[in-house]
Protein backbone atom coordinates (compact mmCIF):
# COMPACT_ATOMS: atom_id res chain seq x y z
CA UNK A 1 0.00 0.00 0.00
CA UNK A 2 2.73 2.44 1.11
CA UNK A 3 5.00 1.14 -1.98
CA UNK A 4 1.93 2.09 -4.32
CA UNK A 5 1.16 5.30 -2.73
CA UNK A 6 5.00 6.01 -3.26
CA UNK A 7 5.12 6.02 -6.35
CA UNK A 8 1.66 7.75 -6.74
CA UNK A 9 2.92 10.44 -5.25
CA UNK A 10 6.48 10.85 -6.90
CA UNK A 11 5.04 10.95 -10.67
CA UNK A 12 2.33 13.54 -9.63
CA UNK A 13 5.37 15.38 -7.86
CA UNK A 14 6.93 15.16 -10.98
CA UNK A 15 4.31 16.04 -13.20
CA UNK A 16 3.74 19.33 -11.14
CA UNK A 17 6.99 20.27 -11.67
CA UNK A 18 6.88 19.81 -15.52
CA UNK A 19 4.15 21.95 -15.24
CA UNK A 20 5.05 24.50 -13.05
CA UNK A 21 8.70 24.37 -14.99
CA UNK A 22 6.98 25.32 -18.05
CA UNK A 23 5.06 28.56 -16.31
CA UNK A 24 8.53 29.36 -15.71
CA UNK A 25 9.88 28.77 -18.91
CA UNK A 26 6.86 30.98 -19.95
CA UNK A 27 7.70 33.65 -17.96
CA UNK A 28 4.64 33.35 -16.02
CA UNK A 29 3.27 33.11 -12.22
CA UNK A 30 1.57 30.41 -10.34
CA UNK A 31 -2.47 30.48 -11.40
CA UNK A 32 -5.00 28.86 -9.87
CA UNK A 33 -4.78 25.69 -11.76
CA UNK A 34 -1.31 25.52 -9.95
CA UNK A 35 -2.73 25.31 -6.78
CA UNK A 36 -5.25 23.03 -7.61
CA UNK A 37 -2.69 20.64 -8.28
CA UNK A 38 -0.36 21.49 -5.59
CA UNK A 39 -3.53 20.74 -3.78
CA UNK A 40 -3.82 17.15 -5.40
CA UNK A 41 -0.41 16.15 -4.28
CA UNK A 42 -0.90 17.55 -1.18
CA UNK A 43 -3.77 15.15 -0.32
CA UNK A 44 -2.00 12.14 -1.60
CA UNK A 45 1.03 12.87 0.41
CA UNK A 46 -1.76 13.58 3.48
CA UNK A 47 -2.67 9.80 2.47
CA UNK A 48 0.64 8.63 2.69
CA UNK A 49 1.22 9.91 6.09
CA UNK A 50 -2.21 8.40 7.35
CA UNK A 51 -1.45 5.11 5.80
CA UNK A 52 2.17 5.36 6.77
CA UNK A 53 0.45 5.92 10.73
CA UNK A 54 -1.64 3.32 10.10
CA UNK A 55 0.94 0.50 9.49
CA UNK A 56 3.22 0.88 12.06
CA UNK A 57 0.05 1.01 14.16
CA UNK A 58 -0.03 -2.56 12.88
CA UNK A 59 3.36 -3.31 13.86
CA UNK A 60 5.27 -2.77 10.44
CA UNK A 61 8.73 -2.07 11.14
CA UNK A 62 10.28 0.49 8.39
CA UNK A 63 13.94 -1.09 7.29
CA UNK A 64 15.50 2.59 8.29
CA UNK A 65 14.01 3.09 11.57
CA UNK A 66 10.70 4.33 12.55
CA UNK A 67 11.56 8.25 13.53
CA UNK A 68 13.21 8.87 10.50
CA UNK A 69 10.09 7.32 8.60
CA UNK A 70 7.67 9.66 10.39
CA UNK A 71 10.27 12.58 9.56
CA UNK A 72 9.71 11.94 5.90
CA UNK A 73 6.31 10.77 5.51
CA UNK A 74 5.72 14.99 7.47
CA UNK A 75 8.44 16.50 5.47
CA UNK A 76 6.36 14.78 2.35
CA UNK A 77 3.23 16.34 3.64
CA UNK A 78 4.99 19.94 3.92
CA UNK A 79 7.50 20.10 0.93
CA UNK A 80 4.42 21.22 -1.67
CA UNK A 81 2.04 23.59 0.50
CA UNK A 82 5.40 24.95 1.74
CA UNK A 83 6.63 26.17 -1.64
CA UNK A 84 2.96 26.80 -2.71
CA UNK A 85 3.06 29.24 0.15
CA UNK A 86 6.32 31.06 -0.72
CA UNK A 87 4.77 31.45 -4.65
CA UNK A 88 1.88 33.34 -3.36
CA UNK A 89 4.27 35.85 -2.24
CA UNK A 90 6.31 35.74 -5.69
CA UNK A 91 4.04 36.90 -8.25
CA UNK A 92 6.70 36.58 -10.76
CA UNK A 93 8.05 33.29 -12.59
CA UNK A 94 10.17 32.64 -9.35
CA UNK A 95 7.07 31.67 -7.93
CA UNK A 96 6.72 28.91 -10.35
CA UNK A 97 10.04 27.66 -10.35
CA UNK A 98 9.62 27.45 -6.60
CA UNK A 99 6.71 25.06 -6.92
CA UNK A 100 8.91 23.37 -9.37
CA UNK A 101 11.87 22.82 -6.63
CA UNK A 102 9.24 21.74 -4.79
CA UNK A 103 8.20 19.29 -6.85
CA UNK A 104 11.40 18.03 -7.56
CA UNK A 105 12.21 17.76 -4.05
CA UNK A 106 8.95 15.74 -2.79
CA UNK A 107 10.32 13.36 -5.55
CA UNK A 108 13.45 12.67 -4.07
CA UNK A 109 12.03 12.84 -0.50
CA UNK A 110 9.95 9.76 -2.58
CA UNK A 111 12.79 7.49 -2.84
CA UNK A 112 14.28 7.85 0.34
CA UNK A 113 10.55 7.34 1.99
CA UNK A 114 11.21 3.92 -0.17
CA UNK A 115 14.52 2.76 1.04
CA UNK A 116 13.70 3.75 4.61
CA UNK A 117 10.18 1.68 4.47
CA UNK A 118 12.73 -1.17 3.14
CA UNK A 119 12.16 -1.18 -0.86
CA UNK A 120 9.17 -3.32 -2.27
CA UNK A 121 7.68 -5.14 0.93
CA UNK A 122 4.67 -3.13 0.71
CA UNK B 1 14.62 61.43 -0.24
CA UNK B 2 14.69 59.60 -3.53
CA UNK B 3 17.64 57.72 -2.68
CA UNK B 4 16.61 56.36 0.21
CA UNK B 5 13.55 55.05 -1.78
CA UNK B 6 15.74 53.48 -4.12
CA UNK B 7 17.71 51.93 -1.37
CA UNK B 8 14.80 50.66 0.49
CA UNK B 9 13.76 49.21 -3.10
CA UNK B 10 17.14 47.69 -3.53
CA UNK B 11 16.67 45.81 0.38
CA UNK B 12 13.72 44.28 -0.31
CA UNK B 13 14.56 42.93 -3.98
CA UNK B 14 17.84 40.90 -1.88
CA UNK B 15 14.65 38.26 -1.01
CA UNK B 16 12.51 38.79 -3.81
CA UNK B 17 12.47 37.17 -7.79
CA UNK B 18 15.28 34.73 -7.64
CA UNK B 19 16.01 35.72 -4.12
CA UNK B 20 12.25 34.41 -3.12
CA UNK B 21 13.71 30.61 -4.37
CA UNK B 22 17.11 31.11 -2.87
CA UNK B 23 15.28 32.23 0.37
CA UNK B 24 12.69 28.80 -0.15
CA UNK B 25 15.87 26.51 -0.67
CA UNK B 26 17.50 27.99 2.24
CA UNK B 27 14.43 27.51 4.51
CA UNK B 28 14.51 23.90 3.12
CA UNK B 29 18.44 23.01 3.79
CA UNK B 30 17.48 24.60 7.46
CA UNK B 31 14.89 22.22 8.41
CA UNK B 32 16.74 19.33 6.69
CA UNK B 33 20.55 19.83 8.29
CA UNK B 34 18.91 20.79 11.39
CA UNK B 35 16.45 18.23 11.95
CA UNK B 36 18.72 15.34 10.69
CA UNK B 37 21.95 16.96 13.44
CA UNK B 38 18.86 17.35 16.33
CA UNK B 39 18.18 13.33 15.67
CA UNK B 40 21.70 12.05 14.94
CA UNK B 41 22.96 13.85 18.36
CA UNK B 42 20.16 12.60 20.43
CA UNK B 43 19.86 9.42 19.05
CA UNK B 44 23.54 8.14 17.63
CA UNK B 45 26.13 10.55 19.01
CA UNK B 46 28.56 8.10 20.37
CA UNK B 47 28.45 6.71 16.27
CA UNK B 48 30.19 9.24 15.20
CA UNK B 49 30.51 12.60 16.71
CA UNK B 50 32.72 14.68 14.43
CA UNK B 51 30.08 14.08 11.60
CA UNK B 52 27.23 14.85 13.42
CA UNK B 53 28.35 18.36 15.20
CA UNK B 54 29.72 18.86 11.62
CA UNK B 55 25.94 18.49 10.07
CA UNK B 56 24.73 20.97 13.25
CA UNK B 57 27.09 23.62 12.15
CA UNK B 58 26.03 23.14 8.33
CA UNK B 59 22.21 23.64 10.12
CA UNK B 60 23.30 26.76 11.88
CA UNK B 61 24.97 28.30 8.98
CA UNK B 62 21.87 27.62 6.60
CA UNK B 63 19.76 29.44 8.97
CA UNK B 64 22.02 32.17 9.35
CA UNK B 65 22.22 32.74 5.71
CA UNK B 66 18.40 32.37 5.32
CA UNK B 67 17.79 34.97 8.55
CA UNK B 68 20.18 37.57 6.36
CA UNK B 69 18.41 37.10 2.79
CA UNK B 70 15.05 37.57 4.22
CA UNK B 71 16.43 41.01 6.24
CA UNK B 72 18.41 42.07 3.49
CA UNK B 73 20.05 45.04 4.89
CA UNK B 74 23.40 46.17 3.59
CA UNK B 75 24.96 44.31 6.23
CA UNK B 76 22.90 41.58 5.67
CA UNK B 77 23.71 40.81 2.37
CA UNK B 78 27.35 41.40 3.27
CA UNK B 79 27.49 39.04 6.45
CA UNK B 80 25.01 36.74 3.75
CA UNK B 81 28.14 36.89 1.25
CA UNK B 82 30.56 35.98 4.12
CA UNK B 83 28.63 32.67 5.05
CA UNK B 84 27.90 31.50 1.83
CA UNK B 85 31.95 31.64 1.14
CA UNK B 86 31.94 29.93 4.76
CA UNK B 87 29.54 27.34 3.49
CA UNK B 88 31.08 26.74 0.32
CA UNK B 89 34.47 26.21 2.21
CA UNK B 90 32.62 23.91 4.28
CA UNK B 91 31.00 22.01 1.59
CA UNK B 92 34.43 21.73 -0.50
CA UNK B 93 36.66 21.09 3.10
CA UNK B 94 34.12 17.70 4.01
CA UNK B 95 33.22 16.81 0.77
CA UNK B 96 37.01 16.15 -0.43
CA UNK B 97 37.86 14.84 3.05
CA UNK B 98 34.85 12.18 2.71
CA UNK B 99 36.87 11.05 -0.41
CA UNK B 100 40.34 11.15 0.66
CA UNK B 101 39.53 9.80 4.56
CA UNK B 102 36.67 7.96 4.37
CA UNK B 103 37.24 6.66 7.97
CA UNK B 104 36.90 9.93 9.40
CA UNK B 105 33.71 9.88 8.32
CA UNK B 106 31.54 6.81 9.41
CA UNK B 107 28.34 8.30 8.81
CA UNK B 108 26.94 11.14 6.22
CA UNK B 109 26.73 14.62 6.57
CA UNK B 110 24.82 17.02 4.38
CA UNK B 111 28.26 17.82 2.86
CA UNK B 112 29.84 14.47 2.41
CA UNK B 113 30.70 13.97 -1.02
CA UNK B 114 30.00 17.16 -1.98
CA UNK B 115 26.55 16.83 -0.81
CA UNK B 116 25.37 14.05 -3.46
CA UNK B 117 22.80 12.78 -1.37
CA UNK B 118 21.40 16.00 -1.58
CA UNK B 119 21.24 16.50 -5.23
CA UNK B 120 24.37 18.20 -4.80
CA UNK B 121 22.37 21.35 -3.67
CA UNK B 122 24.88 22.30 -0.79
CA UNK B 123 27.71 23.51 -2.88
CA UNK B 124 25.35 24.40 -5.94
CA UNK B 125 23.46 26.95 -3.64
CA UNK B 126 26.33 29.22 -2.20
CA UNK B 127 27.34 29.43 -5.27
CA UNK B 128 24.18 30.59 -6.70
CA UNK B 129 23.72 32.94 -3.58
CA UNK B 130 27.20 34.60 -3.83
CA UNK B 131 26.09 35.17 -7.32
CA UNK B 132 22.96 36.70 -6.58
CA UNK B 133 24.13 38.89 -3.54
CA UNK B 134 27.15 40.08 -5.57
CA UNK B 135 24.54 41.23 -8.52
CA UNK B 136 22.25 42.93 -6.26
CA UNK B 137 25.24 45.35 -4.90
CA UNK B 138 25.53 46.51 -8.19
CA UNK B 139 22.11 46.57 -9.40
Amino acid sequence: MIGALTVSVSVAALLLAVWCGYATARDQSTKDWHFLGMAVVSVLALAQLVVGIVELAQGRKPVGGTALFLAYLVGALLAVPAAGFMSLLEHTRWGSAIVTAGGLILAVLEVRLFDIWGGGHG
Amino acid sequence: MAEEQQEQQERRKIGEGPGRLLVSLYGLFTVAAGSRSLYQLIAQFHKAPLAYILSAVAAVVYAFILVTLVRGSESARRLALVCCGAELAGVLVVGTLTVVVRSAFPDQTVWSYYGMGYLFLPLILPVTGMLWLRKRSCG
